[in-house]
């Protein structure tokens, strides 16, 4: 099998879930316990573990083994290469779309 | 991204599932159907639009016809070339085109794309489906084929989430 054990799609999945993306979202702006990411979910603290494993998996979060109160980083890199990915498509066609829009405005004001 | 403001610019939306191996995006563009249509079957303008405004079009083979085939190598300032190919399986005027696509960077991965084109008023929805032949062909072609060694940072980290957000 050669679909679903590529990093990306590996990326892509753990990122499929509302819950997982605030977790990255509220990491994004600096490190938080377990504690701390539960608190604005309505979430115990095990179903919080279980997103977090799944993020861990994916390569998107690391937790802190120093600290006593464990910290969750964000680990950028694995999100950049889908941000990249998905970036790089966007830049494709919005693009595209921005210069067949000029062609097109172009033809009607000649037609005028 | 998109912040950037001339006249109202054309906002394309983008719906790339986790696990599933095609891409839709969808864009309404202040013209009518008739003229978007022609503008993705004349090689002349076509070869205007296409792609990233750094890569010159240089269109080798531009059949629009059902069963035609087609062959556009970008050109980059610096010299790079990427080509493109593939086959009209299907194309009519002006709702939709079929047709097949592959990169020549990657050969051998083919990919179908359909674009539909629907008439809103004096304005076109353009429907645009690519279906690759397996998931890891869609997360891979575009990164390897439309890579630009781009400048990353925590901004478009944080618009990547918001984007996915608001999918949901």
């Amino acid at each position: 099998m050669r679909t679903e054990s590529d990093p990306l799609s590996v990326t892509f999945a753990a990122l499929a879930d509302p819950t997982r993306r605030a977790i990255l979202s509220r990491l994004s702006q600096g490190e938080a316990s377990v504690t701390e990411l539960a608190k604005p979910f309505d979430l115990s603290l095990p179903g919080i573990s279980k997103h977090l494993k799944v993020l861990q998996r994916a390569g998107l979060v690391t937790q802190g083994r120093n600290a006593q109160w464990r910290p969750c980083r964000l680990e950028a890199g694995r999100l950049k290469a889908a941000s990249d990915w998905v970036g790089e498509y966007r830049r494709f066609w919005d693009e595209s779309f921005q210069r067949l829009d000029d062609v097109l405005q172009e033809i009607l004001e000649k037609e005028k | 991204m998109g912040t950037k403001e001339t006249r109202t610019m054309p906002k394309t939306d983008y719906r790339v599932e986790p696990g599933k191996q095609d891409i839709i995006s969808e864009v309404v563009l202040d013209a009518p159907r008739e003229l978007v249509f022609k503008a993705y079957t004349d090689p002349d303008l076509f070869a205007r639009w296409w792609g990233p405004r750094r890569y010159e079009n240089r269109v080798e083979k531009f059949d629009s016809r059902t069963g035609g085939e087609w062959r556009v190598t970008q050109v980059g300032d610096d010299g790079t070339e990427h080509g493109f190919r593939g086959v009209n399986h299907d194309v009519v005027a002006p709702e939709r085109i079929c047709q097949t696509f592959e990169y020549l960077g990657v050969p051998g991965h083919v990919a179908l794309q359909t674009a539909t084109f629907e008439a809103v008023g004096n304005k076109t929805k353009v429907v645009a489906q690519i279906v690759f032949q397996s998931v890891m062909d869609r997360d891979g072609m575009v990164a390897s084929g439309m890579q630009s060694g781009a400048d990353e940072s925590m901004e478009r980290l944080v618009e990547l989430l918001d984007e996915l957000k608001a999918e949901r």
